[in-house]
């Protein structure tokens, strides 16, 4: 090999490089960028989100979020968000966490199935089911209540519940639980006193994510709901009406929990994903 | 006192057998090892004792109870697993007295319990720490001080010494064998590895496909193997075979040898430990093949009328491959097989 090819093999490489931090960058943008605006008209006056050209630097000005808060039906609408996903929450741990102990612990028949079934659930389109769901809820008087939405953002959760706590739950050896076993515990005290508290962490996440999910999800809160309407709900019926402050604020207080929570929880997300792919 | 008595017990997976019919009976504070490759049911065996896993058919008696229905924790039995399986969530002095908070003895019972039996395993230093911060070696101790702790009447064991390195593998096993002969317990001990087994046990159970082909003292499993498996199985480097052809009166012609052996009409296989044959002016002629130096001794590899044959001779022997040897068994530790039945035969 000559000076020469080592030379043009090194700026080859280089120029690799470069292409892959603008690349990043260029992601890191996509997604920031908005962000970033949401964040600077949301701690502005409300006369600057009104006015043009904008500043690029926020003026801490808390008059949208006053007008946010001031808003009719605004703080209703955020305490359903938070009581729909916190039960949303509960329940698709209560269902999907015994799921995955299963799914990690026992054999049985069509073990491959249920767990391509738990993944079909997210395959039906909302839209699809919605309609049904509106007439049958009504029907039982579940329409227009927390618990009734809360019902549908746990069927959207479970699967995701399902998987994680399936990889967390394989990832500790059954011989720490047999060794319980033998140490004098029940199959019961052995999963509370082993099982649990090196699952926790997990549990956790997986409890969050499901709360996000329940957060952001708008379409079967915008049919199901008239009166109790979830945040995201109420801002999708608010969207011709109301003025652009009260869009970036609304927009704001919706991004920031689940943007934290993600967050929080992205090291538990990748573990499922790394199962959903083998 | 605990006596385990193991009636009948068959163990199936599907249409897999991985027991037949076993039965063995372990006296109170023996040291039993059960010795077999990987796949025998050594393991599977050991965990229906323990209770992880349920025979198919059979019974499981320990102390005089009945306890093949009975979970782990009412058998009166500790394992150490192969993994260690120590708790990463506790401290080791909370993973030593796990048990003993089951049992809900006083605190000061359990500090007890848990000191004196670190001490028997020297990690009293180690109490504090996390199984994250022991290495492979020490988390061993730890998970052998838990299953102690517990006064346990059996003890079961799972291969708990072959995650160790060599080294610490043949202190751990004096270790281990000390300790528990202190603890009058009864331990079941589950190995793949024959040295382990020789020098640990009162009584190795050698199983096979599923099977118990002998269970005996480790001399007598060693000198006279009841089956041609065991002969080839136990001894490093094993048995040597070799087809032997009945002459009448009990005479028979090996490699064209005549020697001694049993009345009996039936064609034999001939058998012999490669450390009892001697140079001698007659016997059986062996071209060496293969010359290894072990230090203590020399160990050759020979053929002899077109089959492998091994001898250990001594090391200041000079051979080299090609040369003629003139290999005398020596005759009271020959050993005959049937090859139909793979049986010794007296």
């Amino acid at each position: 090999m000559t000076a020469t090819d080592v030379s043009s093999g090194a700026a080859q490489r280089r120029s690799g490089h470069y292409l892959y931090a603008a690349s990043v960058a260029l992601l890191c943008a996509w997604v920031l960028v908005p962000l970033y605006f949401l964040l600077i008209n949301t701690l502005s006056s409300p006369d600057t989100v009104n006015s043009f050209p904008k500043p690029f630097i926020p003026e801490f000005d808390w008059g949208s979020l006053e007008f946010f808060a001031g808003y009719e039906g605004m703080l209703k609408a955020l305490k359903n968000s938070v009581v729909v996903a916190v039960l949303t929450m509960i329940m698709s741990i209560a269902v999907g966490a015994p799921a995955g102990y299963a799914l990690s612990r026992f054999e049985f028949r069509g073990k491959g199935l249920f767990r391509m079934l738990v993944l079909l659930t997210r395959a039906f389109p909302l839209p699809l089911l919605a309609l049904p769901l509106a007439v049958m809820f009504i029907r039982t008087g579940l329409d227009d209540t927390a618990i009734g939405l809360a019902l549908v953002h746990t069927t959207l959760a479970i699967p995701f519940a399902v998987l994680i706590t399936f990889s967390l739950f394989s990832g500790i050896p059954i011989e720490l639980e047999e060794a319980a076993w033998t140490l004098g515990c029940t199959r019961f005290t052995a999963f509370t006193k082993v099982v649990l508290p090196l699952i926790l962490p997990g549990i956790a996440a997986s409890a969050i994510f499901a709360f996000v999910i329940s957060w952001n999800e708008v379409f079967a809160a915008a049919v199901l709901t008239i009166e109790n309407r979830t945040l995201t709900a109420f801002l999708l019926a608010k969207l011709g009406e109301a003025p652009l402050h009260l869009k970036f604020a609304g927009g704001f207080i919706l991004v920031v929990p689940a943007l934290v929570f993600i967050f929080a929880v992205r090291k538990y997300l990748f573990a499922m994903w790394g199962i959903a792919n083998r | 006192m605990a006596e385990i008595q193991i009636k009948g017990v068959a163990k199936s997976f599907g249409s897999y057998t991985a027991l037949h019919d076993i039965n063995l009976t372990i006296q109170d504070q023996e040291f039993v090892v059960l010795l077999g490759a990987s796949g025998c049911g050594k393991t599977t065996l050991l965990r229906i004792v323990a209770g992880l896993e349920t025979a198919t058919t059979g019974e499981v008696w320990i102390g005089g109870k009945r306890v093949d229905h009975l979970p782990p924790k009412d058998r009166g039995i500790a394992m150490v697993f192969q993994n260690y399986a120590v708790f990463p969530h506790l401290t080791v002095f909370e993973n030593i007295g796990f048990g003993l908070r089951m049992k809900k003895l006083p605190n000061d019972e359990v500090k007890r319990r848990v000191e004196r039996t670190a001490g028997l395993m020297h990690i009293e230093q180690l109490l504090g720490r996390y199984s994250g911060e022991l290495s492979g070696g020490q988390r061993q101790r730890v998970a052998v001080a838990r299953a102690l702790a517990m006064e346990p009447d059996v003890i079961l064991m799972d291969e708990p010494l072959s995650n160790l390195d060599a080294l610490l593998r043949m202190e751990m096993r004096a270790e281990l064998k000390g300790v528990l002969a202190e603890s009058n317990t009864t331990a079941i001990y589950v190995t793949h590895d024959q040295v382990e087994a020789m020098s640990m046990a009162d009584r190795i159970s050698v199983m096979h496909q599923g099977r118990i082909v002998q269970a005996a003292s480790p001399i007598e499993v060693y000198r006279n193997p009841a089956a041609e498996f065991v002969a080839g199985f136990i001894g490093n480097p094993p048995m040597n075979f070799l087809p032997a052809t009945p002459q009448g009166g009990g005479r028979w012609a090996v490699a064209g040898q005549v020697l001694d052996g049993p009345q009996t009409p039936k064609a034999l296989k001939f058998a012999i430990r490669p450390e009892d044959l001697r140079l001698a002016d007659h016997g059986l002629q062996a071209v060496a093949k293969v010359i290894e130096p072990l230090g203590a001794h020399l160990l050759v590899t020979c053929d002899v009328n077109g089959a492998l044959f091994r001898a250990v001779l001594d090391s200041d022997l000079s051979v080299k491959p090609g040369d003629t040897l003139t290999l005398a068994p020596q005759s009271d530790r020959i050993r005959w097989f049937d090859p139909e039945t793979t049986r010794a035969v007296a």
